[in-house]
């Protein structure tokens, strides 16, 4: 590339030293004259009908403005996947407010005052009197013959047996008893799925492997527990509904917000400089944003609605719990021949979260079993909403496979980073399920072998295994290596920037700030493209009405990926163009000329790139964005107009090539040390390398390596939901009870490593990093568990010292594995 | 009607800055005020909106409750000194050393800022049904919701329970009772002595409250005698997570020995019952015997004599067990003192 180095170095981003001087406004740091406050009543019922509501009271008391009820809300509107497509709206879809709440916690009408002290009074002075409705927290318990349903239709979405090209629908999913024979043993019933692929021979494998094993393992649910919480304010202005709120996606979530509100995209401008953390909770923002624009629009008065963090447990999001019986056949010399993977997904009430289902996809790539049968089922329940979470269905995927992983490298005799290289993918990986054609699909690269072995050697692996399970006192020690790997990246989006004769570089970023940078960092492929100083680049970022690009979620790890490449396609773009206007200012054939250091130059002749701009402008035409590529997306090409004739443009859409999938990898290792008469344990030391491509910032590369690594620890941990299965109702409503891990949980030097080979199908060598990370963390931990205190004790996470202590006290697991929430 | 949280309820607030205006304060609004000191505690009532008083008198301009001081060779501490400040003096450190241990093992570096040592030993219990604002019989109900087939109390009593399963969730209530300590108690122009170890009552006693504090009332003073200066100390928390929990189990002791016996002991384990439990029966067991790991082996399954655990608090019967043979044993073990 260019000859100003950026890509791979460390630089300070725009936005850090707002920051850390707490200068940076997120949504409920505004204020606007006039503003009024809402504030929402709640479900206390896991699934109730309102019968009857009086709110005369309330209404009747100064300061309280309007009340909003589910009446009110536009129709459930259709949805955008992450890939843009378009899924038609669901009249059992989740909603901002409901007269049917489906969990306890769910908003069920919201109330605007002059101030929240009156909001909350109002809310108490409101007579409403619920039906109590049939409940369940539990999947098993609603999947046993006869058993409670969420949802007066049944449990699980399906399309009825006469219709299998229609619409899904929720219906009864029961397994009979038949199903249950090893529940007791703590065996998960495999009753019938609803999704299931295969391929290879897995019976043959198992005949013929020397070791065979059948473990079950549950998975937590977690809430993400976001820094910021679903907080928005709403105006309306001159026909146009202004939302702050804090969003994955900064152009992306103006579509939801105009589809939940009824609007057209161009009468919705989002302003989302900063977003305290999403996760994937809030890919293109949250539907309860929509509360303060309907509010605002019934009072004719700007709406604040902050979220308290009580109530961003409910509505936040949880990232599924999935249970997992692996059956895994092995060869003498470790390798994974036959395993047979049964899934089952906690859900809300709504739409299924896909964790359950697509956790198969994961442990295909990633031990690459020569034969391997899948099959899923995702169970609906009265709880809150379960919403993609870094690393959705691959954390599960892997937590299942780690323990089973784990287990055969010690009853066969391999080494643990052993078992795992024989097994890992590399280079053009292949991976179920079976694409129509019945051929497996393929990863554009894997490193998978040179992260264990990097690692393998900075974490010193050797003297820690020859220490593991050593007791000293009542202490033990155990170390542990997992692999982990998720979707690494997307294709198809546009970059979009102009240099303007003032010589400097106005990138248009319509990344969502979440705090990983990416929407930042990808920019600056563009600016080392176009040999331009990082002090003359300005990002343009945050606010909707500024004319941003068509531009990925950043879930899933797609941004630096897709938006490198989108950068890549139109610095090439405006590389051309300037190629083009320097051949017809100066003379000679545009392909002697070379962009670099802010000049195009043949090597005799020389403008500069301000003069190109000017150049530009005078040309017109494709040059500064008068004429724009016919295959860019819309939203692209309505903002590029309104940028044309500023300078010289670049704009093109990512049209290059890829043959694969983008996956990231990841080997984590970790070390801890067990007090065996407490069961209390320490994690002493973390490090983890990253496999995916060319890295771009290296300080956000180690933040999301290690960050990424420790949201996977809580799941190893402490985190979790727990539920009164007999009231249906939460019993750790506080931050604090849901123990996410905190920094004093987790080692103070933790590594990180990146193996740094790029990516050989995309032209910057890029792959995402925010998932992957995750699944190494947590299986990380426990397996350094089980080599401290041997397999079989730790049946589900989070490891607990409760369950470790009644285990090596008892010599055998004594926790109930498959009880959902305690 | 409907409820809601995380929104605090109007009050009238009084900041007294002397004592005796606290006092005046307390006895003028009675059972309508609530008294703050870090508010670590009672935040949380007002944000749940379970506790709407019309008075609050918050104590932290009060200097006179804030300090420790040396009183014959002995410590007098202030009830509104926060637990960095405990676990920080040198005297604590240097003579009553599990207390410095259990109020540095507090929740978190920020709580143990604003959290004071009358407010960690005076605190509610955190029953998670309770402070939910579930009409147990400690909320003034006819049931226990934490004691049903379904329940979760993974973090309750096993010992004591009566009627109501939970725990005092202090860390720095059981290193007080093994020191000694006592609790000055002001009222109007009354004061009154009591001693830590009756400071704390069960359901048997109190089903409403984990101490003797009544309306009106202030803890003003803990003192701490010189009776256990520099013994051999033991202080042990197990939790969750290394930082921002209350205790599973906790554990202090202290012992005096000569020649290898044990002359003088006392052994207190907290959040296993509604009040921190001195085990009498421990310590006079242990009182004349070696100082050896047959000792600390009885003194654990004395220990845990009469435990009933619930459905998922069966693990701190032999956590208990295995606390207080560590506890016994003293600075012989595995400690993370």
């Amino acid at each position: 590339m260019g000859d100003t180095r950026l890509v791979g170095q460390n630089y300070t981003t725009p936005d850090l030293h707002a920051k850390v001087t707490g200068r940076s406004k997120y949504a409920e740091d505004f204020r606007v004259d006039g503003m009024l406050f809402a504030k929402l009543l709640l479900s206390p019922f896991p699934h109730a009908r309102v019968r009857s509501v009086d709110t005369s009271a309330a209404e009747a008391m100064p300061g309280v403005r309007a009340i909003l009820r589910a009446s009110e809300l536009p129709e459930p509107a259709d949805t955008v996947t992450d890939l843009g497509e378009t899924i038609r709206a669901n009249p059992l879809s989740e909603r901002a407010l409901t007269d049917e709440p489906v969990y306890a916690g769910e908003p069920v009408l919201a109330v605007a005052a002059v101030d929240e002290e009156t909001a909350a009074a109002a809310i108490e002075a409101i007579r409403i009197d619920f039906e109590p409705l049939e409940f369940v927290v539990d999947p098993l318990v609603s999947l046993r013959p006869g058993g409670p349903n969420p949802r007066e239709q049944g449990n699980s979405w399906g399309r009825p047996a006469g219709n299998p090209t229609g619409p899904l629908v929720v219906q009864r999913l029961e397994w009979s008893e038949a199903d249950w024979s090893e529940y007791a043993e703590g065996r998960l019933p495999a009753g019938t799925p609803q999704a299931q692929w295969s391929y290879g021979d897995v019976e043959a494998g198992f005949a013929a492997a020397t070791l065979v094993l059948d473990e079950t393992f549950s998975t937590p649910n977690t809430q993400h527990h976001v820094l910021e919480p679903r907080s928005a304010l709403a105006y309306w202005r001159d026909g146009k509904l202004y939302m702050h709120a804090g969003t994955q996606s900064a152009v992306q979530t103006v579509a939801s917000i105009a589809r939940w509100m009824r609007l057209d995209v161009s009468e919705v401008v989002l302003l989302t400089e900063y977003t305290g953390g999403g996760f994937g909770s809030r890919a293109t923002g949250a539907v309860i944003y929509t509360i303060p624009a309907l509010l605002a629009r019934k009072t004719n008065a700007p709406v604040m609605m902050r979220i308290t963090r009580e109530e961003e447990q409910y509505i936040g999001g949880i990232r599924p719990g999935v249970h997992g019986r692996v059956k895994a056949g092995f060869a003498s010399d470790g390798r994974l021949v036959a395993l047979d993977v049964f899934t089952l997904g906690e859900n809300h009430a709504y739409e299924a979260q896909g964790d359950a289902i697509s956790s198969g996809r994961i442990i295909s790539l990633l031990y690459q079993p020569q034969a391997m049968r899948f099959r899923g089922a995702t169970v609906l329940t009265n709880t809150p909403p379960r919403r993609a979470q870094s690393q959705p269905g691959g954390l599960q995927g892997v937590m299942l496979m780690e323990p089973v992983m784990s287990k055969a490298a010690r009853q066969l005799g391999i080494d643990q980073v052993e078992i795992r290289r024989i097994n890992a993918p590399a280079g053009k990986a292949k991976f179920g399920p079976p694409a129509g054609n019945g051929e497996l699909q393929y990863s554009t690269s894997s490193f998978m072998r040179e992260a264990l072995a990097r690692g393998s050697e900075m974490f010193d692996w050797e003297t820690r295994k020859a220490r593991s399970g050593q007791r000293q006192g009542s202490k033990v020690r155990g170390a542990g290596v997992a692999v982990s790997s998720f979707v690494g990246g997307s294709v198809g989006f546009d970059g979009l920037f102009v240099i303007r004769p003032d010589g400097r570089m106005y990138v248009q970023s319509g990344v969502g700030n979440l705090g990983t940078e990416s929407y930042s960092d990808v920019h600056r492929v563009a600016a080392e493209m176009m040999g331009m100083p990082w002090e003359k680049v300005a990002i343009i970022w945050g606010d909707t009405s500024q004319h941003l690009p068509w531009t990925c979620v950043s879930g899933g790890s797609q941004t630096t990926h897709a938006m490198s490449r989108a950068a890549h396609a139109a610095a090439s773009d405006a590389i051309a163009k300037a190629k083009e206007i320097a051949a017809r200012t100066l003379g000679g054939n545009a392909a002697s000329y070379r962009v670099a250091n802010e000049r195009v130059s043949d090597g005799t002749r020389t403008m500069t790139l301000a003069e190109v701009a000017r150049r530009a402008i005078a040309l017109g035409g494709k040059y500064d964005g008068h004429e724009l590529p016919t295959n860019i997306n819309r939203v692209t090409t309505v903002a590029a107009s309104a940028l044309a004739g500023r300078g010289l443009m670049g704009v093109a859409r990512d049209d290059y090539g890829r043959d694969g999938g983008t996956f990231s990898f990841v080997a984590g290792f970790a070390e801890v040390e067990v007090d065996v008469e407490t069961g209390q344990y320490q994690v002493l030391d973390y490090m983890a390398v990253g496999d995916s491509g060319t890295i771009i910032h290296p300080r956000a590369y180690g933040g999301q390596v290690l960050g990424r690594g420790v949201l996977g620890m809580g799941h190893a941990l402490a985190q979790k939901t727990v539920y009164d299965q007999h009231y249906g109702l939460p019993v750790a409503t506080r931050l604090y009870q849901s123990r996410p891990p905190t920094i004093l949980d987790v080692p103070r030097n933790m590594k990180w490593e990146a193996v740094n080979l790029p990516d050989p199908e995309t032209p910057v060598g890029a792959r995402g990093i925010g998932e992957a990370p995750v699944g190494a963390g947590a299986s990380a931990i426990l397996n350094a568990l089980a080599a401290a205190l041997g397999d079989d004790v730790i049946r589900r996470a989070p490891a607990t010292l409760d369950n470790l202590l009644m285990a090596l006290e008892h010599g055998r697991p004594m926790q109930e594995p498959l009880t959902a929430h305690i | 009607m409907a409820t809601i949280h995380d929104v605090i309820a109007p009050f009238q607030l009084f900041q007294p800055t002397n004592l005796d205006d606290a006092l005046d304060l307390l006895d003028e609004h009675g059972e309508a005020a609530m008294v703050i000191a870090g508010g670590m505690d009672s935040l949380d009532w007002l944000k749940d909106r379970l506790r709407q008083p019309q008075v609050v008198v918050e104590l932290s301009q009060v200097s006179e409750l804030r300090g420790i001081r040396e009183v014959d060779g002995g410590l007098e501490i202030g009830a509104m000194t926060t637990l960095t400040e405990v676990a920080e003096h040198p005297a604590v450190i240097d003579r009553f050393k599990i207390l410095s241990d259990a109020a540095a093992l507090v929740a978190s570096p920020q709580i143990r800022n604003q959290g004071t040592l009358g407010g960690n030993i005076s605190q509610d219990t955190r029953c998670t049904y309770y402070r939910r604002g579930w009409a147990c019989y400690r909320a003034g109900g006819n049931t226990c919701y934490a004691d049903t087939p379904t329940a979760i109390n993974r973090e309750h009593a096993i010992l004591e329970a009566s009627r109501c399963v939970a725990v005092n969730p202090s860390d720095t209530a059981p290193a007080l009772i093994a020191l000694d300590a006592e609790m000055v108690i002001r009222r109007g122009g009354r004061e009154r002595v009591v001693e830590a170890d009756d400071y704390f009552v069960g359901p048997d006693t109190d089903i409403r409250h984990l101490n003797v504090l009544e309306p009106r009332d202030l803890l003003t003073t803990i003192r701490i005698p010189a009776t256990w200066a520099g013994a051999r100390f033991y202080f042990e928390k197990v939790r969750d997570r290394m930082v921002w929990d209350f205790p599973l189990v906790n554990v202090a002791s202290a012992v005096r020995e000569s020649g290898g016996r044990i002359v003088d002991a006392r052994v207190v384990v907290g959040a296993v019952a509604a009040r921190p439990l001195r085990l009498r029966a421990v310590e006079r067991a242990v009182t004349g015997q070696a100082l050896d790991e047959a000792t600390a082996e009885r003194a654990g399954e004395i220990a845990i004599r009469g435990n009933r655990p619930l459905r998922y608090n069966g693990y701190k019967v032999p956590l208990m067990r295995n606390l207080v043979r560590r506890a016994v044993r003293g600075g012989m073990g595995a400690s993370n003192a």
